[in-house]
């Protein structure tokens, strides 16, 4: 019996304890006419052998990043994974403990946890970071949920059209149940405009909502944005990638008030999308109405440092229906890689990534600008993404780039009708000249060919 | 846990100039950067992060993972968190490329194998629901039951255009999520009381359903650890009023197989694949929320949802008008559900019935070793998890719930869930799951038994034998110490 360790002894035991003649009774509560009278319709079992067998093979169908060289961003990325974080955050110490709710026996997640949140104050340069949340996008939403609560404003949210359109998605679908208004600022060529920014923000603006690096790769004029939102005292929030902290500058140093973040780049497999890591940090003054965990400093009965989850009158199973939010775990596994990322990283080995990155992506952007049918988006400066525009069908072109073993880009045109013929490409410190060299070849054959 | 010293923070341990190579060095052209990016976009000086050897890295985290508790070392009863064994198997499939290399955006012609898979996957969950569609989307348990409020309010505004119904209704016996997913979702919550038994009490809830009431959450079994008979009536009863019924599935594993929520009346629910179907916790995450509904709510699940072809292949089917949205970006939290997935092809149609057979025999076992000690006060039975309490404890001898948490970590048992529900004072709340033996069951008992005899006194110190003592928490929210500064 999978994972079941009673023996029928056992069972005759236990039965007799409880008083009781067999396992059905162990049911009597239910009603019999709710009663399942037959076999649940799934698969019968699978023995241990013939599970890896089954699952392997279906695993083996997908052609991910590990059979064809990956050019595919958008919000995931194939960064590079250091062995240590994979080897460490596989302790089932680690992963089988739930949360740190007995302090005195989850010291290890507790000490983590703490160090997770000073890493991202690290490297956003925000007071205070929560133990995190689902992924980037509910880290948006729950930041504008926080900038509302804070601001005590009717709430009119500006968000620039080149946040990722999923996490926008995500931000109305909150919303459309409270009284919020979510105004969204259209890209020109590939970022916003500053002083359509500014007059789309009004006095009652609560909060506005920018990407930098924006959806499409490219560095927004993130200070006239950030200011443009105070001046009528809204909150600013901005969604950054983390690994490109390594070469761009801190948010704090643009006057940021809310940092938000997807952290998969930071030591996480992209794994179909999740699960994710949502950081959220901020400046202290939103500290009250920070959603989600949060772990602090504390001492014991002999005044020894220890770490404890605190703030708990902000949460739900305290406050219930006047909870922050409705959240109550974090991505605690996610966190715990990120940091042993970061620390197996340090300070040169993230600009190494971030340099690296950034110069293969323009290397990238050159080679594939030679391409006779394809030629660069945007104007402007970009970190490791750039957006192409192919003269043929995106489609077939991307098909045939696949079947030359690439995953060559991800087609604009199911976000931005207006971009159909737009590809976004995205190349990390992973990918070597060779291999973009033959991403190039592979799109003008492409080309050539449709 | 082997209880080592802590281990001082990485920024204590880190040295100027000390790092480990990883990153190869760059095979295109090196140009100045500011050259690439303007200088006014640069960073001037590096993050101040730390600076480790490798071996420091392994040593520090090491010693960190022996300061838990965890499934694998550890008995974790606690209850409401159903923390089975997490099998290995599943582990190492989920760290196949095969799932970890692959990009949410790669073309669904690359994808055949993770997307026959998810929709075996939605198949199963709408079975062992007997319910009709499932979306596979929500991140959690608290996120699925705000996505299932938000899939019935758009549901009520179709059918309804020209009324807003602005209620739920829950018991006072839920999990804090589900009246903040309410709030959340834009209704006013109203408490429903509990029985003397521990049940919903029928006469309160007649009282207050009226027209305005959108949905029921309901708990079953609660998280008293009852299975709550009357749930037909209550569906019944909302459903002619058009409303519905919302089961929180956080207690699936006590009747896999057994009885299925379509059948009694449900018309949405969550699941916890981390707690039912074995998925890792994580050190609190990450979980997934899969919710299952009825046909009538399918239009409006989120998108996408994995679809099927009549050529047997399969695709990302977005085109959804009804839909929602999105409540998280990407498809889902995949590698939870991935475990699900395989967690339930290991054990199958007969093996998840004896899942909720043996979790409820395990629970009824331990109630019946510490019940004269520790009473339960909606017992005698119970399903997968029970609520002792120490209200005579307290009373006669000063010994509370929470002494008995933290002494059991001195025994080696992690402690229930104390204080939950808030229905029963002094709550110990133990779900010991069916992957315990009757040695542990026996052993934990006897643990109980034993503290409830030591000096009222000394157990307001416990534990004894952590790396820390008893943690003063008024401290830690009075003068909040969130990060570690220089």
């Amino acid at each position: 019996m999978a994972y079941i360790a009673n023996t029928p002894d056992d069972v005759r035991v236990m039965l007799g304890a409880i008083g009781l003649d067999s396992l059905d009774q162990l049911f009597d509560m239910i009603p019999p006419e709710y009663r399942l009278d037959r076999d649940l319709r799934i698969p019968p079992a699978l023995t241990e052998f013939d599970l890896t067998r089954r699952v392997g093979a279906l695993l083996a169908r997908n052609e991910g990043a590990d059979r064809r060289v990956c050019f595919l961003g958008a919000g995931s990325y194939d960064h590079f994974i250091p062995a240590v974080v994979d080897s460490l955050a596989s302790r089932g110490e680690f992963y089988t403990a739930y949360t740190p709710y007995q302090a005195e026996a989850s010291q290890g997640t507790l000490q983590a946890t703490f160090e997770y949140q000073t890493l991202m104050t690290q490297l956003t340069g925000m007071d205070v970071s929560n133990a995190s949340l689902y992924d980037g996008g509910s880290a948006v939403t729950e930041a504008v949920l926080m900038a509302l609560a804070t601001n005590r404003r009717a709430g009119r949210v500006v968000v620039a059209g080149t946040v990722h359109p999923e996490y926008r998605k995500i931000l109305e679908t909150y919303l459309t149940h409270l009284d919020s208004e979510v105004v969204t600022v259209p890209p020109q060529n590939g970022g916003v405009d500053p002083s359509a920014f500014a007059a789309a923000i009004t006095p009652d603006t609560a909060a506005v909502v920018i990407q930098h690096p924006n959806f499409f790769g490219r560095l927004e004029d993130v200070a006239a944005l950030v200011d443009a939102a105070h001046a009528h005292g809204a909150t600013a929030i901005v969604s950054v990638d983390p690994i490109s902290l390594g070469v761009l500058r801190r948010p704090d140093a643009y006057g940021a008030d809310v940092v938000v973040a997807e952290g998969q780049g930071l030591g996480n497999p992209m794994s179909f999308g999740g699960p994710y890591l949502g950081i959220l940090a901020c400046r202290q003054d939103y500290l009250r109405k920070l959603p989600g965990r949060i772990v602090g400093q504390t001492a014991d009965r002999n005044g020894k440092r220890s770490w404890v989850l605190t703030l708990q009158t902000r949460e739900q199973h305290i406050r219930r229906e006047k909870a922050t939010s409705n959240i109550c775990t974090n991505q605690g596994l996610l966190a715990l890689r990120s940091s042993i990322y970061l620390a197996a990283m340090g300070p040169r080995g993230l600009r190494e990534a971030a340099e690296l990155s950034t110069r293969k992506a323009h290397y990238a952007a050159e080679a594939l600008a030679k391409v006779d049918g394809l030629s660069l988006a945007f104007p402007g400066p970009f970190f490791k993404e750039f957006a192409i525009r192919c003269d043929k069908d995106p489609r077939a072109v991307l098909e045939k780039v696949g079947a030359a073993g690439f995953h060559g880009g991800v087609g604009l045109g199911r976000w931005y009708p207006e971009l159909a013929d737009h590809i976004l490409v995205a190349v990390t410190e992973k990918r070597t000249k060779d291999e973009i060299d033959g991403l190039a070849d592979a799109y003008r054959d492409a080309l050539a060919a449709s | 846990m082997y209880k080592l010293d802590q281990p001082p923070l990485l920024f204590e341990a880190s040295r100027p100039g000390r790092s480990t190579a990883i990153l190869p060095p760059c095979d295109v052209p090196v140009v100045p950067l500011d050259s690439l990016i303007p200088a006014e976009h640069l960073q001037k000086s590096a993050v101040p992060l730390p600076e480790l050897s490798e071996l420091d890295v392994v040593r520090h985290y090491t010693n960190l993972s022996s300061l838990n508790m965890s499934i694998d070392g550890n008995f974790y009863p606690l209850g409401s968190c159903t923390m089975k064994y997490n099998p290995k198997r599943n582990e190492r499939l989920a760290a196949l490329p095969g799932l970890g290399a692959q990009h949410p955006y790669q073309d669904d012609s690359t994808l055949q194998g993770m997307l026959a898979i998810l929709h075996e996957l939605q198949n199963d969950l709408a079975e062992i629901a007997g319910l009709d569609a499932v979306s596979l989307q929500p991140a959690a348990g608290a996120q699925g039951e705000l996505t299932a409020l938000f899939v019935a309010a758009a549901y009520f505004r179709d059918q309804e255009p020209d009324r807003k119904r602005t209620q739920v209704l829950i018991p006072d016996s839920a999990h804090g999520t589900n009246p903040a997913s309410a709030h959340l979702a834009g209704f006013e919550t109203v408490t429903v009381k509990s029985d003397s038994r521990g049940l919903v009490d029928i006469e309160d809830f007649k009282s207050k359903l009226s027209d305005d009431v959108a949905v029921f959450m309901i708990t079953n079994p609660n998280t008293v650890g009852l299975f709550d008979p009357q749930i037909g009536e209550i569906a019944g009863l909302l459903h002619e009023r058009g409303a519905l019924l919302y089961l929180d599935g956080a207690n699936m594993n006590a009747i896999l197989g057994v009885v299925r929520p379509g059948d009694m009346g449900v018309d949405l629910m969550h699941y916890n694949p981390h707690k039912t179907f074995s998925g890792p916790h994580g050190g609190g995450g990450p979980g997934a929320g899969p919710i299952a509904v009825r046909a009538k709510l399918a239009p409006y699940l989120p998108s996408p949802m994995v679809g099927r072809r009549e050529d047997g292949t399969y695709f990302l089917d977005e085109d959804r008008p009804l839909s929602i949205g999105r409540v998280r970006a990407f498809f889902g939290n995949t590698g939870v559900l991935f475990r699900a997935y395989c967690y339930i092809r290991s054990q199958g149609p007969d093996g998840l019935k004896r899942v909720a057979q043996h979790a409820v025999l395990n629970a009824n076992y331990l109630l019946s070793l510490v019940r004269d000690v520790y009473p339960v006060p909606c017992g005698p039975r119970c399903m997968h998890e029970f609520v002792a309490s120490c209200r005579t404890l307290a009373k006669d001898r000063g010994i509370r719930a929470m002494d008995v948490g933290k002494r059991l970590i001195d025994y080696n048992f992690h402690a229930p869930t104390v204080y939950f529900p808030l229905i029963v004072s002094e709550a110990l709340m133990i779900e010991p799951t069916e992957t315990e033996s009757r040695d542990t069951l026996e052993a934990f008992a006897a643990a109980l038994r034993a503290i409830a005899a030591e000096d009222a006194d000394s157990l307001h110190d416990a534990p004894f034998t952590t790396p820390v003592s008893r943690l003063d928490e008024v401290k830690a929210a009075k003068t909040p110490v969130l990060r570690w500064t220089p």
